[in-house]
């Protein structure tokens, strides 16, 4: 059903994706598509590197780590941006269309007063592509 | 400083490419406290953060309820400083300009941003109009016709003495009774503050910081510049109060010039359409622009300060080309040279720390320029640093310095030259005897379509404000941050909202004139720090690899 499933991941919360990453796996395996994993990062020094490059060759590994775990074929996308936090909704969507993915698989949080003024990043790629997007929130205990 | 990459340092593993590394264990956002208070995600750097957040609360606090007695405490401060230190000012102003002029002529000059292989963020156009927005396109609004008149005005005057010391506040020997001297060194002197100057204060800024950020792999934020000197230390206390320091700055200069925009804005909109020049419409101003500087901290960067900027670039251009057209348009041409030629003609007398007998002119107004743009610099530095990866110093300093001052010795001689010509040669006073936030409405009044330009300026003066407020926050958010760009949306909010509420709270307190003060006293630690920035800068350079 779904051939290249696209996994927008942030390497410095790789705990918060735990259950996305597993849900992926899953998904991957029995529908025997290859996983595209996307990492938006600063173009300045941040905590996983300090630098597009650097967070690029990690963003590699953790790739092929992942691959290793579901036995799929995987890649990586890493694009860079002087504003990371405001332009990754516009990243994700031009991701979906350039490395034509037909599903995208994304960690959420639950929904919360704040969703109002600063929108979730799930629903806004929601609204604004055609392909599927299965979204994965934390578990009820961690609430 | 390693020489060598290397994929086994300590801490944060080196990058792949030709970018040479600082090698440190320090780990970007260690000392942040990450939360989520209320449902709200926070991520910011504990110290920094509260302590510049409790140093502004009891600020603003202390000044409202003790207005009368902190606001001549601050001012004596400002006073003291800028008369005896003007020195230190002008004599830092000029290194800071042999420094970026000189390195323009170096091979270190071909060192790239963000390492040999980066590539630009933005284009030209974007890029171009977000650092001349973001620096001082609100200043040129308001200054643009008042000062030339001014300086012109006091030159003409000449020279008084009393006791044995000039009492008057011409620059330079003035031009007692000499209409065309008095134009000429006039606008020399405003060129002279709004030239080169200025944007090498910024450009010292801006280069350590993009060096030492993309290139050495340090956080954005003011104390990675000084790791050359303080090696680890930058990470405690020492670094602390750098970043505080930044803060406190940025914020209170932003506050300080919302609410004088608002002033200027409400005047415009009083002299044109009769709206009540009261509070209660500052205060509105200042809230309709906090309300679109939000909007455009959510944008972000290239959608939104971008945006923006050049928005307002476009109608400053056009606003330029109809001054230039519609008012005496040989006049600026022939102006433009000359006054750039009076300009050069005067630098070295009026870069002159040392002896000078116009000391009302000197302390007053450059000291008290260099300070503010001094105090300026960790601001409108961070944010040039943050949109110029890819460039090489040669093409950076180039574009900071050099096309900024052609386009400020235009607006001036347009702006300026035409208001002197409607005083001087038309006779029209009323540009003369107007207030200082008047004189741009009220030359514009003399010519044609008065109304629809002068509404234009006014629009012009509101998005200056947001472009400043909105660049502001994402400054401040990054230092708070501890250097992190990609800290959550809600604290970007949260500053661009604190801005407009301490403008609001000193507007209607009457402290502005205090946190001016303050904002310039700011400078004088500053010019001490951007000194040692400048051995920074060159020995971080020395190390960097060079393209051919």
């Amino acid at each position: 059903m779904f051939k290249k499933i696209l996994v927008p991941v942030d390497l410095a919360h790789l705990e918060a994706l735990q259950r996305s990453l597993t849900v992926c796996a899953d998904l991957a395996r029995h529908h025997g598509a290859e996983v595209c994993y996307l990492g938006i990062t600063a173009t300045t020094p941040g905590t996983v590197a300090r630098s597009p490059e650097e967070y690029e060759q990690k963003l590699r590994d953790f790739a092929a780590e992942q691959g290793k775990v579901h036995g799929q074929p995987t890649s990586a996308l890493c694009i860079s941006s002087p504003d990371p936090v405001a332009d990754l909704d516009d990243h994700i969507i031009e991701a979906i269309r350039t490395e034509g993915a037909d599903l995208v698989l994304m960690a959420t949080h639950l929904p919360r007063h704040l969703d109002a003024i600063v929108p979730a990043h799930g629903g806004k790629i929601a609204s604004h592509t055609d392909v599927s997007v299965f979204l994965v929130r934390p578990r009820e205990s961690s609430k | 400083m390693n020489n060598e990459q290397s994929n086994e340092s300590v801490g944060v593993p080196a990058p792949e490419g030709p970018a040479n590394l600082i090698d440190t264990d320090y780990v970007i956002g260690q000392d942040n406290v990450a939360a989520s208070p209320l449902g709200m995600e926070v991520d910011l750097h504990g110290k920094v953060f509260t302590i510049s957040s409790l140093v502004i609360l009891v600020f603003v606090i202390l000044t409202l309820a003790l207005q009368n007695q902190v606001e001549p405490v601050f001012e004596g401060m400002r006073a003291w400083l800028t008369s005896n230190l003007s020195w230190v000012f002008l004599s830092g102003a000029n290194v800071f300009l042999v420094l970026t002029v000189g390195l323009i002529f170096t091979p270190l000059a071909r060192v790239r941003l963000g390492g040999q292989h980066a590539t630009p963020d933005f284009s030209y156009a974007g890029w171009f109009a977000m650092l001349f927005a973001a620096g001082m396109g609100i200043g040129l609004m308001y200054f643009g016709v008042s000062e030339p008149l001014t300086h012109y005005g006091t030159a003409l005057g000449g020279t008084s003495v009393e006791g044995g010391v000039r009492t008057d506040w011409a620059p330079l020997g003035a031009a007692a009774g000499n209409e065309q001297a008095a134009v000429s060194l006039g606008m020399a002197a405003t060129i002279f503050h709004w030239g080169i100057h200025p944007w090498a204060i910024y450009a010292v800024v801006a280069l350590a910081l993009a060096l030492f950020s993309f290139n050495k792999g340090l956080p954005l934020t003011m104390r990675s510049v000084f790791y050359p000197i303080l090696g680890e230390r930058v990470w405690g206390w020492p670094g602390h109060a750098i970043d505080i320091l930044a803060v406190f700055a940025t914020l209170f200069g932003l506050a300080t010039s919302l609410g004088l925009g608002a002033k200027q804005a409400t005047t415009g909109l009083s002299h044109l359409f009769g709206v009540p020049n009261n509070e209660v419409t500052m205060v509105l101003l200042i809230m309709g622009i906090t309300v679109i500087a939000l909007g455009s901290v959510m944008l972000g960067v290239d959608k939104g300060v971008q945006r923006l900027s050049q928005i307002n670039m476009a109608m400053a251009g056009l606003l330029l080309a109809f001054v230039i057209i519609a008012g005496p348009t040989v006049l600026i041409a022939t102006g433009f040279f000359e006054y750039m030629l009076a300009y050069l003609k005067n630098l070295p007398a009026l870069t002159n720390p040392f002896g000078r007998e116009d000391a009302n002119f000197s302390q007053g107004w450059t000291a008290f320029y260099w300070a503010w743009w001094i105090s300026w610099s960790p601001f409108v530095g961070m944010f040039i640093a943050r949109v110029s990866r890819g460039r090489t110093v040669r093409e950076f300093l180039i574009a900071v310095l050099i096309i900024p001052t052609v386009i400020s010795v235009l607006w001036m001689t347009a702006l300026g030259g035409t208001g002197i010509h409607q005083v001087v040669n038309l006779g029209m006073e009323n540009v003369a005897s107007a207030s200082g936030d008047l004189q741009l409405f009220e030359m514009l009044g003399n010519l044609p379509l008065g109304l629809i330009t002068s509404t234009i300026a006014i629009f012009l003066v509101i998005v200056f404000f947001v472009t400043s407020s909105d660049s502001g926050s994402l400054v401040i958010d990054a230092i708070t941050a501890g250097g992190k760009v990609d800290a959550p949306k809600p604290q970007r909010m949260f500053w661009a909202i604190i801005e407009g509420a301490i403008a609001v709270a000193l507007l209607l307190g009457g402290g502005l004139a205090a946190l001016q003060a303050m904002a310039v006293s700011a400078g004088f630690p500053f010019t001490i720090l951007l000194l040692f920035a400048c051995y920074a800068i060159v020995r971080g350079l020395m190390d960097e690899p060079r393209g051919a």
